[in-house]
């Protein structure tokens, strides 16, 4: 610049200082999410009044529809229960930096073994409910776990870009699911398998209305519970054991995992099982809790939602319960919104306010007046 | 089954791919993933099929690249100067684009005829089996797609700029330290990416199945177009390839589901319907034995992805 620039005029009247954090102060996270939250829902309110929607309305509708009174708030909770374990499910993976988006392919084949303990017909009929239910559960556990461990072998043994990996498996799954509803499980020629027995469900609230009236009709089933349980033993798991120690040094840095010894390709596969799993346990509790038979199309994209839940929640287990629960009360009372891509809209500009926000947990961010 | 004529259908859906390929080379290129592919094909394929349909054609293709460039310079200013995790934000994009694009797609027609011309080549088209696959009735955009893979050949290995964009890509600090503005030529490539996936978009809704299915508009293509880019090891050539050949499965798993036999055995897709939906599997599985096949050959040479592919550059720090 010569001399004879003149002084450059400021468009703004104050400039943005940044300066890189040396750490970050505790609780910074949790108020930086909610800011971006609030901020997402800011911009979503502005596009709805712009494509001609009264915000105020369709926000007042959501939170109507999904806690206004303890019937629907039971409704929210059973939508939630497959976002927690799908949520939990990405949360696992993201935090070592394995990115297993295909949690809704896995989801969908833990429904089918859950299914198959029922239809495949060796449990004779009038089996015990406790013969059952951990069958299913763990079955759905198990074909999760493989199918997500399929990613997990490739990305592990031959570095196979996982995320195409995972996502592509979900096409996959979906295309054998419906394989099994329109033909071998179909009943009648519909896209639906038959009722499962009363025994293979998974107990709701509502079952014991006769012996408490006021639980009548609410359909909150122990997949919440096992849900809680699981939110509980990843946080164990990550926090509290060796294994947890080594998954989150290989996401914060992996080359010093790898000068520690730590064999990084069977811990990329045991994190894709663990995964896999939890996804595995979203579709087998909900076929088992709520749907009671398999069908096209039980999910409305729970899988995927997984994925904010787990940013939303900054990866921390207990973090997801709650994210899971605001979701499923999106989901809920997105059912009714119209147009039908509201919810997926309000979604991504959630996710990219979060992630957006991020740069204030690693900057302080100041405006300097001029 | 004509052979030929699935091979011309393949070409034809495969610019789809093509297109969307090409514009995540060109990201990846200059050290950005960007995983909106999908999201900013869906908004392309509804400004282009809304514009194109109401107002003019070429309008409408402008527009959809236009809006697919707005969507990816989202995901350049959240990558690039806010230092996000570029593979969450590309996510997030997708969330975004899908959803905006069924929001404001509510109510438009289903179907139409095609918006943009289709052209048959005088002399090329005589050629036997080629002229019929790639010169003959191939919407206007197809041909355009065969010129885009030598150009960007062209530009990204024997031009100064394309050996800015690979300096970008492989050692920003280097190029840098050369005069490149690492900042700008990550802009300027992440939004060339989002222009072509809108291209792509507006491909489908204008040209391949002229209309607006809601969201089955675009199906898996802007997932397996980030594929394809593996598969061609950030080449346009072998990318061109992939995308005709995963286009031509596709077609392929759809005509076998009509004849009562194939090559004089009773056919089980027609006699059994629900074993079609191994057939649907099918181009999903080749996907995947793609990338395998990609990273097995990529790990025996030692080549691989831009080194500074998903690592946001800030200047001046150090191991960036």
């Amino acid at each position: 610049m010569s001399a004879a620039t003149p002084a450059r005029r400021h468009l703004l009247p104050f400039a943005v200082r940044a300066e890189r954090r040396l750490e970050t102060p505790r609780g910074l996270g949790f108020l930086t999410t909610l800011g971006a939250v609030a901020v997402a829902l800011l911009i979503s309110a502005v596009l709805i009044w712009f494509i001609g929607g009264n915000p105020v309305n369709a926000y007042a509708h959501i939170v109507r529809a999904s806690l206004g009174s303890v019937g629907v708030l039971s409704d929210t909770l059973v939508k939630a229960t497959p976002l927690i374990f799908t949520g939990l499910a990405c949360a696992v993976a993201f935090r070592m930096r394995i990115w297993n988006i295909g949690a809704e392919g896995q989801l969908m084949m833990g429904a089918w073994g859950a299914s198959a303990v029922v239809l495949v017909g060796w449990l004779p009929e009038g089996t015990s409910g406790l013969v059952y239910m951990p069958l299913m559960v763990v079955a759905g556990a198990i074909a999760g776990a493989l199918w997500a461990g399929i990613a997990g072998w490739l990305k592990a043994r031959l570095n196979v870009n996982e995320i195409i990996t995972t996502l592509m498996l979900v096409y996959i799954a979906v295309r054998w699911v419906q394989f099994w509803v329109f033909g071998p499980w179909s009943e009648g020629g519909f896209q639906m398998s038959e009722r499962f027995p009363r025994e293979a469900w998974l107990p709701r609230l509502t079952d014991y209305s006769e012996a408490v009236p006021d639980l009548a009709g609410l359909t909150v089933h122990l997949g919440f519970i096992i849900a809680l349980a699981a939110a509980g033993l990843v946080w164990y798991l990550l926090e509290r054991t060796r294994k947890g120690y080594e998954i989150r040094l290989i996401g914060d840095n992996p080359r010093a995992a790898r000068y520690a010894g730590i064999d990084i390709g069977r811990t990329i596969i045991l994190v894709m099982l663990i995964s896999g799993a939890l996804a595995g346990l979203a579709g087998a509790t909900e076929i088992a809790g709520s749907v009671h038979r398999l069908q096209d199309n039980f999910s409305p994209g729970y899988g995927f939602t997984g994925i904010i839940v787990a940013f939303l929640a900054r990866f921390n287990p207990i973090g997801v319960v709650v994210a899971a629960i605001a979701f499923g009360a999106l989901i809920l009372a997105g059912r009714e919104i119209q147009p039908a891509g509201i919810p997926a809209m309000i979604q991504g500009i959630i996710l990219f306010c979060v992630i957006a926000s991020d740069v204030f947990l690693r900057y302080r961010v100041r405006l300097v007046w001029r | 089954m004509n052979l030929e004529l699935a091979l011309a259908a393949g070409v034809a859906a495969g610019t789809v791919y093509l297109f969307a390929a090409i514009g995540e080379l060109y990201a990846e290129r200059a050290g950005i993933i960007n995983l909106g592919v999908q999201g900013m094909m869906f908004v392309g394929a509804l400004v282009g099929f809304k514009i194109g349909s109401e107002v003019d054609p070429w309008l409408g293709v402008l527009l959809a690249m236009a809006a697919g460039a707005l969507l990816a310079l989202l995901h350049g200013i959240v990558s690039i100067h806010l230092q996000a995790n570029q593979i969450v934000s590309g996510l997030a994009l997708t969330f975004l684009g899908t959803g905006v694009a069924l929001v404001l797609g509510e109510g438009l027609p289903s179907g139409s005829p095609a918006l943009l011309p289709v052209i048959t080549l005088p002399l090329l088209s005589q050629i036997p089996v080629i002229g019929i696959v790639f010169f003959t009735e191939q919407s206007v955009l197809v041909y355009i797609g065969y010129l885009l893979v030598p150009l960007t050949s062209l530009w990204v290995f024997h031009t100064r700029p394309g050996l800015h964009l690979r300096a970008v890509g492989e050692q920003p600090s280097a190029a840098d330290a050369l005069g490149v503005n690492v900042y700008r030529q990550r802009y300027a490539y992440t939004m060339l990416g989002g222009a072509l996936a809108g291209l792509a978009g507006a491909t489908i809704t204008m040209a391949l199945v002229p209309g607006w299915h809601a969201d089955k508009t675009v199906i898996a293509q802007g997932w397996i177009a980030v594929a394809l880019v593996i598969f061609g090891q950030w080449k346009p050539g072998r990318t061109m390839f992939g995308a005709y050949m995963v286009a031509f499965i596709f077609r392929l798993t759809l005509d076998m589901q009509g004849p009562r036999d194939l090559w004089g055995i009773p056919n089980i897709f027609f006699e059994y319907q629900p074993s079609t939906f191994f057939l649907g599997m099918l181009p999903y599985v080749m996907v995947i034995l793609v990338l395998v096949f990609a990273a097995s050959e990529a790990n025996r040479k030692r080549l691989g992805a831009p080194a500074a592919l998903g690592l946001p550059y800030v200047r001046g720090e150090r191991g960036r």
